[in-house]
Formats: structure tokens, C-alpha cells, sequence
């Protein structure tokens, strides 16, 4: 039997060339140094492939109209063998895949793996980052709920800030003028098949770029790049401390990739795939849409760019981060490689990582968001259940105080946090402050009665660290 | 090949080599009837390519831009009788899209914030923010307008009261005909403020 296996494969193997083609990428040398720093590209490749598979199965059953694609998620998720574990598989391998992405970069980043000759290696990168970025926002909108819905808007009108063909842009993305039948469409094509198409291309000549310039050896301080002879150098050094890819480099891919798709099934099993939120209905506006984590950080940016230069920054944020991304190894593409040698690097790295995670952590809190179910604040916490003071906590739920501000821990973030007001402002301050309206807090001057803006004022002034 | 001239030779060996480096120069352009003929097959070659990029492009670009030339009818949508309002509320109305795509269902939907200021007299409000498009809700007892994105707020009569809207609450046209309440349907608002 093994003898007959092994003629039908030396046959397929003649006719086909399987190890012509393959054979010098897995025998080719990499340095035998370059040990779990250098498996988050494989890693990325792999979390690709788990989409590939995970996206095409659910393709089986997804419809991707505009009046049917949210039922089909839903009998994918509740009813089909096996759907709610694969939509958990593409949710979290797309999350497996930005993470992996971003860790590639930041070790090929920090190892300076970007200099000569691998300039191409990194813009292609670079390229298949904003891709991956895509393929997740075009991919939460293929839920096709409430949240869907409104990003869809929320996306056209981004677009719509670019002058000139703004209006045009948004419409493309839109479909027409409004959302409807046309729109969901688009983004199926765009997630399915436009995407995915360029990320094989540029993943096939990433890989290319990866055989034809080798695995960047791990840096060593005092050891710069210099274009004239790295070369050399680099081939001189795979033949003393290098091995060949297959198995001696590849088992770490193996074992890590392993251990990912491990980690993907059990938190789409355990964890589950997002809930979905109420269907694509346009004409119900209690929806709060919020893009998914990877993209929560920009979201929050919006939220806290000052209005007069939002319009500008919104448009040239992203396109300087971009240009400044492919710009990296033309900006400097020799010298030293150590991150020990290059502070800068180690700098931006972490200037980059403690601002997105500081975007990130405000993003999921929203304190600019109002509170829009704060409850009631509790008799206990008012300290009257009768008179002026509180009527005046009455008026602080009802006229939408407790929207914004929070008091003993009811209420919204958006503005300042009353809980000991009574410290710190005076009762004319108070009145100023409610009937005129303050920083980023509308005016209540036309809506408030004399004697309601006393009530309230009775209430505030009762706040107090150590009660009176 | 066939046209490349066989010279005779002693030896088969030498008279192969022979051929070979002909072909060689050939191929290096130091032929220059070849040189020309393979130069329009590649101009040809090129060409063609072009034109079939041209006969498949052409109509893949208008395909999918099409929806930016598309003329959607906006038009009329009755919201509901005179009778169904209260003079000073502002209420939600719910309408569906004057000329959807048959296969839209319920995103053909759309809604508005409808108030009825007199008798006579109605204003409706765009449910999205000017800021980034999100639904914008009112609450009544506070009188304002409030974005649960990034925390637009809005007077009542659209103007903005506070957070990053840059522009008022767009307004729909409102009419009664013949007791009936109608708003104008229109393309949801682009904020375009640096345009």
C-alpha cells in the first residue's frame, strides 16, 4: 500500500510539480534565531484562512438582501447545526486577525525588519493592514441589525466631510439616497469578493517578497544595515546560523497557530458570536450604534476632537497615519536595528499603543453619550421625600439633568459629576449656570419656571462631601 | 524560429550553437526586421489588452456607480390626520421611502420628529444628527434633541445646544392636504461643512 501511495504521488508530484513549486520555499534558510518573535505573520495568514473557510460556509446560508439578510443571520445563529459556532469562529478570527496584524507590525517595527531590502515587504503590509480594516467594518455591517443600519450612516457621512465629491462618496457608499434595497448589497460584494480578492494578491506578494529577501535576522546592536553589503552579509550569516524553514523554523508557526485557532473555537464556543441587535429598520431610532473593538478607538477620537477642526482632522487623521505608515522605510531604510539603538522607535511604539488603548478604554465607557435609561435617584440619596428639595431632584430626572450629570452614581458622564456641587458652586453661580447654559451644557432658561430653577437650585446646594 | 537561417557547418554541435546565438541576437534586437515585427506584436498585444479592459471596465464602473446618477422621485408621504397631533408635542412619525427598491423591506422605512406648533402649523426635523448621521431623540420634559453617539444636543427648534454637531437639525417640508399631514421625503442629510 505505501509503495502504491508513494508511485501515485511521485506521478501527481511529475505531472504537477508540487515540489518544484513549493520545495525552495519550505527548504529555504532563515536564521535559526528567529524563534516566537516571527510567528505573528503566519499567525495573521492563518486567521485568514479561518475566514476564508468560517465565510464561506456561512455564505451557504447568508441572503444578502436588504429584507432577508438580518432573518438569515438570526436562523444562522438560532437555528442551523453548527451556525452559532461558525458566526463565533469569523467574529473572533476577524478579531484574531487585527490583533495578529498589529503585533506583526509592531515586532517587524521595533526590529526595524523594515529596512533594506524589505522596504516593499513592510508597504505591502501596510496595505493589507488597511484592508483587514476594511474587510471588519464591512463585515460588522453585514449583521445587517440596528447597529448595521446606522453605521452604514454613520460611514456616509465621514465620507460625505470630503470636499467637493463628499456628497457623491456618500451616496456610493450608500447606495443612493437613503439606506434601502441597494445597500447591503454593495457592502456584500466589497466584503466577499472585491476585499478578499486583493488580500490573496497582496498576501501572495507579501509572501513573494518574504522568499525573495528572507526572514530579517534578529537585530544585534552595534550591527547596522548598511544597502552596500547587507546582502552579503545577510547571505553569509544564513549559511553559518540559518536552517532551513521546513520543519526546523516552521514548528513554532505550528504550535502557535495551533494554539490561536484553539483559542478562537473555545471563545466561540464558550463566548458566542455578538448578539444582534434589533432588525434593519431604519425608522426606529432607539439604536446606539458602536462600531466593533477594533474600531471603538476611532470612535472615540470623533468624539473628542474639538468641533472647530473635526471637519479637517477627520479626513487627514486617517490619511496621515496611512501616508506616515508606507512612509516608514523610505523615511529611513539603513543603520542600526536594535531597538536598544533606536529609542525613538521604542517612544512611538509606545506613544502609539498607550493611545489607541486610552482611545479604546473611552470609547467603551462614552462618557460624552448620554444616559438615556439614568433610572430615579432614590429618596435615600436625595435625603427628603417632601418640599423644595425634593421637588428640585424631581426636576433634575424629569427636565434630562440626570441624562448628563451624575449624582451619588445615578445618572450619565457627559458632563461634570454634581455629586458635592454644593461645594463648589455658590446658589447664584448655580442659577447663572442652569439658566444660561455653560460649556458643551444647553440653556434651561426658557424652559425652567423661576420656581422650578429655585427647587433645583434647593436640591444642588444640599450636595455636600460632608453633609450639613 | 523556422525563419532563422541555418548555416552550414562541420560539425551538428557547432552549427546548433551557431543557431542558438543567432536566435540570441535576435532576441537582443539586433535584428531589426524582427526587431519592428516583435515590437507591433507587442504594441498589438498591449493594445488588445487595453481594449478588452476598456469593453469589461466600462461597464463594470457605470454598473456600480449607477446609484450616483440614479433620479430618486422624492415626493409626498402622508404622516397621519391633523386630529393626530397635539398642539406643542413633538412626536416621531414613521413613513416609508417614496420610490424603494422592491427588495428593501423594512429599510425603506424612514422617520422623522414631527411637532405641531398651531393649528395650522407643523415643523418636522430630521431624525440624524448633523454630526456623524446618528438618530437623534427628543426628550420632552428637557425639551432638546439628543445624539447617543457623541452626545450632539439640540434645542428644540434644531439649533445646537451643546457637543460636536456642527450644523441645526435639517427640517423636512411640511403640508396639510386636505386634512392630512405630509412630509417631503428627501435623501438623508450629508453634512458637507468643508465643501
Amino acid at each position: 500500500m505505501k509503495r502504491l501511495l508513494t508511485a501515485a504521488w511521485r506521478w501527481v508530484d511529475d505531472r504537477v510539480g508540487i515540489t518544484d513549486l513549493v520545495g525552495p520555499a519550505m527548504n529555504h534558510l532563515v536564521p535559526r534565531d528567529s524563534k516566537w518573535w516571527y510567528v505573528f505573520g503566519s499567525a495573521t495568514m492563518l486567521a485568514f484562512i479561518v475566514q476564508v473557510v468560517t465565510g464561506v460556509a456561512l455564505a451557504f446560508s447568508y441572503v444578502s438582501s436588504s429584507s432577508q439578510a438580518y432573518e438569515t443571520v438570526l436562523f444562522i445563529s438560532n437555528d442551523a447545526p453548527f451556525g452559532h459556532f461558525l458566526r463565533g469562529m469569523h467574529y473572533y478570527g476577524a478579531s484574531a486577525m487585527v490583533l495578529m496584524v498589529g503585533a506583526h507590525m509592531a515586532q517587524t517595527f521595533l526590529f526595524a525588519a523594515y529596512k533594506y531590502p524589505r522596504e516593499m515587504n513592510w508597504t505591502t503590509g501596510v496595505l493589507l493592514l488597511g484592508m483587514t480594516l476594511v474587510m471588519g467594518f464591512t463585515g460588522q455591517l453585514l449583521r445587517w441589525d440596528q447597529t448595521a443600519v446606522w453605521s452604514v450612516v454613520v460611514a456616509a457621512e465621514q465620507a460625505g466631510r470630503v470636499p467637493v465629491i463628499g456628497t457623491w462618496l456618500a451616496r456610493f457608499i450608500l447606495g443612493g439616497d437613503t439606506i434601502g434595497g441597494a445597500t447591503l448589497s454593495r457592502f456584500f460584494a466589497i466584503h466577499v469578493f472585491l476585499i478578499p480578492a486583493f488580500l490573496i494578491l497582496f498576501i501572495v506578494l507579501h509572501l513573494w517578497l518574504v522568499l525573495r529577501h528572507g526572514i530579517s535576522e534578529p537585530p544585534v546592536p552595534g550591527q547596522p544595515v548598511d544597502p552596500k553589503t547587507y546582502r552579503k552579509r545577510y547571505h553569509e550569516f544564513l549559511e553559518k546560523h540559518g536552517h532551513p524553514f521546513w520543519p526546523d523554523g516552521a514548528w513554532r508557526d505550528f504550535v502557535f497557530g495551533t494554539g490561536l485557532i484553539i483559542g478562537i473555537a473555545l471563545l466561540a464556543w464558550f463566548a458566542g458570536p455578538p448578539a444582534l441587535d434589533q432588525p434593519p429598520n431604519p425608522s426606529l431610532i432607539g439604536s446606539d450604534p458602536r462600531p466593533d473593538w477594533y474600531l471603538l478607538w476611532y470612535f472615540a477620537l470623533l468624539a473628542l476632537i474639538p468641533p472647530r477642526i473635526e471637519g479637517y482632522l477627520m479626513l487627514l487623521f486617517p490619511a496621515v497615519c496611512a501616508a506616515l505608515l508606507l512612509m516608514v522605510p523610505f523615511l529611513n531604510n539603513k543603520g542600526e536595528r536594535a531597538p536598544s539603538r533606536r529609542p525613538w522607535a521604542i517612544a512611538v511604539m509606545l506613544l502609539s499603543v498607550i493611545m489607541i488603548g486610552a482611545l479604546w478604554v473611552e470609547g467603551i465607557r462614552s462618557p460624552w453619550s448620554p444616559n438615556f435609561d439614568p433610572g430615579r435617584l432614590p429618596v435615600s440619596l436625595i435625603g427628603a421625600s417632601t418640599g423644595p428639595v425634593f421637588q428640585g431632584a424631581v426636576l433634575f430626572d424629569e427636565r434630562g439633568c440626570l441624562n448628563c450629570h451624575l449624582i451619588g452614581g445615578y445618572g450619565g458622564r457627559r458632563g461634570p459629576d454634581l455629586t458635592y456641587i454644593g461645594d463648589q458652586l455658590t446658589k447664584a453661580n448655580m442659577i447663572v449656570r442652569i439658566v444660561n447654559g455653560g460649556t458643551n451644557m444647553p440653556a434651561f432658561g426658557s424652559v425652567l419656571k423661576p420656581g422650578d430653577i429655585d427647587c433645583l437650585v434647593a436640591f444642588l446646594s444640599t450636595r455636600h462631601r460632608v453633609a450639613k | 524560429m523556422s525563419d532563422v537561417p541555418r548555416l552550414p557547418s562541420k560539425e551538428p554541435e557547432e552549427a546548433e550553437l551557431l543557431h542558438g546565438r543567432l536566435t540570441l541576437e535576435m532576441h537582443r534586437g539586433e535584428h531589426s526586421d524582427c526587431v519592428s515585427r516583435r515590437n507591433f506584436f507587442a504594441k498589438l498585444c498591449i493594445a488588445l489588452s487595453g481594449v478588452c479592459a476598456v469593453i469589461l471596465g466600462v461597464p463594470l464602473v457605470g454598473f456600480i456607480a449607477a446609484p450616483l446618477f440614479r433620479k430618486v422621485q422624492q415626493g409626498w408621504v402622508t404622516v397621519g390626520r391633523t386630529g393626530d397631533f397635539e398642539i406643542g408635542k413633538t412626536v416621531n412619525v414613521k413613513f416609508t421611502d417614496s420610490s424603494p427598491l422592491p427588495w428593501a423591506g423594512i429599510t425603506a422605512k424612514s422617520a422623522a420628529w414631527l411637532r405641531r406648533v398651531s393649528e395650522t402649523e407643523f415643523i418636522a426635523f430630521s431624525v440624524n444628527c448633523t454630526h456623524l448621521g446618528c438618530p437623534v431623540r427628543w426628550l420632552a420634559d428637557a425639551e432638546l434633541f439628543m445624539c447617543p453617539c457623541h452626545g450632539g444636543v439640540y434645542y428644540k427648534d434644531g439649533t445646537v445646544a451643546a457637543g460636536p454637531p456642527p450644523l441645526p437639525l435639517v427640517r423636512y417640508p411640511v403640508r396639510v392636504e386636505n386634512g392630512e399631514v405630509q412630509l417631503k421625503t428627501e435623501a438623508i442629510p450629508i453634512t458637507t461643512t468643508l465643501s
